[in-house]
């Protein structure tokens, strides 16, 4: 465990610097650079917002906000998923000739969309103060829910970018998915409006606890109960080791594949 | 102590060299179902043991596609031998193949940090001997200028440059020498011999058998995937050209 820890310090500035040049690359040669993380969350809400408050008109107080909290976590979600599940394809040119731990490219893709979320996350408090939506002290808790997103999240990538190795369909239907998923998570509707059969069926979607906890933390401005809590937390370490199990099972083999 | 610094004990690499290549979902259960999911095995390494001494100058030599670069990179970590073990000890600093760890989009500034961060060198390490890594290069005036639009022997130079600033306990070469000019070869050349007097382990792969005679002490001749022998520089080289 201790050699483990050491060589992945070892390579701290290798990952750094990935994350680094992702962010640079995503917006280089644009006018407004990094003010998109910030812009980019808006723009957005203020499509949701339009489309559903005034078509389907759901009664929800401080309605974009409520999307925007939503919006934020599962948008981290994908973007941090799809390109970590694509990284070590997109590597395969180091992984075949050079030595280099494998996980630190799936990961560094998970952290540069994790910078992203903390811009976002900025720019929904700022609406907040807009929008004159209390800010409690709550907000002093927000890391927890950001850090079991984030390890579910690596968890998730980890595995992914095994699957997408030996089997490239995995990028498809990974995409539908997505979209499924982004429906079955309340982003823009009340969980009041689904019927009873379908709201408990949604609690064996990981994404509609990590977003309850968030909006709970930030939006409702209370605490979630204990088991809330204990959900959460089960959910991203068990994604976590089993992620760092699926892969360092296969790490020597899929070499010989990309 | 009189450690080895290279250890190959029965390594076997093996490949699937598959007819068809099977990369979806579908193709897998069809061939499943059918049984048709026949492997071409292939070993491109067979039962390889050797051992190499600190301060060694070993030259690998062999016909193409003998398994030179898949024991390299077998040593290198890029490869886990499918059996057998490979021990390394201390660090390595491997030459594999031309524009190894690169990114061709990015200049050869970016690709000092990028390159030398992937060696496992620290961001201030990479900082503080930037001028003499491009120095030994020579490649000021290409400095900021993408690596696509380098000549092959510009990659070979700056690829040397990076992998030999720090002295490292063994050195792997892999032909990429031969592209650069005459004067970066004698250069390299000088390099190499230094490293070596201050104890670095060297390992070449090279099909010329004057430079292998002249750098290296030993020598292993290997022939589709097995050693055909091993000894010293000149008795390996005499019998692998005569046999040629």
């Amino acid at each position: 465990m201790n050699i483990y820890i050491r060589k992945f310090w070892s390579y701290k500035d290798l990952l750094f610097e990935l994350v680094n040049r992702d962010i640079k690359l995503k917006y280089r040669r644009s006018f407004l650079g990094y003010l998109w993380t910030l812009l980019n969350p808006l723009f957005i809400m203020l499509i949701t917002t339009a489309v559903f408050s005034q078509i389907f008109r759901f009664s929800v107080e401080n309605y974009p906000i409520y999307i925007l909290s939503g919006q934020i976590i599962f948008t981290f979600f994908s973007e941090s998923t799809t390109t970590a599940m694509n990284s070590i394809l997109g590597n395969a040119s180091f992984l075949r000739k050079i030595y280099v731990p494998k996980y630190i490219f799936p990961v560094s893709r998970v952290i540069s969309s994790f910078v992203n979320l903390l811009f976002a996350l900025v720019a929904m408090i700022i609406m907040m103060v807009i929008f004159k939506v209390p800010i409690t002290w709550h907000i002093l808790f927000i890391p927890l829910p950001l850090i079991c997103i984030f390890l579910f999240c690596t968890g998730l990538g980890l595995i992914l970018s095994v699957l997408a190795v030996y089997f490239r369909d995995v990028i498809h239907i990974y995409n539908v998915l997505l979209t499924g998923l982004m429906y079955f998570t309340p982003l823009f509707y009340p969980v009041d409006i689904l019927p009873n059969v379908i709201f408990k069926l949604m609690h064996i979607n990981p994404m509609y606890h990590f977003v309850t906890y968030f909006r709970s933390l930030l939006y409702m401005g209370e605490f979630p109960s204990l088991e809330q809590n204990i959900l959460c937390m089960g959910i991203s370490l068990s994604f976590l080791l089993i992620g760092l199990a699926f892969f360092k099972e296969r790490q020597s083999k899929f070499v010989l594949y990309i | 102590m009189n450690e080895y610094a290279i250890e190959v004990n029965n390594v076997s690499m093996l490949f699937n060299l598959s007819s068809e290549r099977i990369d979806n979902i579908k193709e897998y259960i069809i061939k499943k179902i059918h049984r048709k999911l026949t492997f071409e095995n292939f070993y491109a390494l067979k039962n390889v043991s050797f051992n190499v001494e600190k301060g060694d100058a070993v030259a690998i030599i062999g016909d193409n596609g003998s398994g030179k670069s898949t024991l390299l990179k077998v040593l290198a970590g890029i490869y886990k031998p499918t059996t057998g073990t490979a021990t390394v000890r201390g660090s390595i600093s491997p030459l594999i193949e031309l524009g190894a760890g690169f990114d061709m989009e990015l200049t050869g500034r970016e690709n000092v940090y990028l390159n030398g961060l992937m060696l496992g060198y620290s961001k201030r390490f990479i900082r503080d001997n930037f001028n003499d890594i491009v120095e030994f290069a020579s490649l000021w005036d290409f400095i900021d200028i993408p690596l696509k639009n380098y000549s092959s022997g510009m990659l070979a130079r700056l690829g040397f440059a990076i992998s030999t600033i720090v002295k490292p306990d063994i050195l792997i070469v892999d032909e990429i020498l031969a592209v650069g000019d005459i004067v970066f070869q004698r250069k390299c050349n000088k390099k190499m011999q230094e490293l070596m007097s201050g104890g670095t382990t060297l390992l070449l792969v090279s099909h010329d058998l004057n430079e292998i005679r002249r750098i290296c002490n030993k020598a292993v001749w290997i022939h589709q995937g097995g050693v055909v022998k091993i000894g010293e520089v000149s008795e390996v080289c005499n019998a692998y050209s005569d046999l040629r």
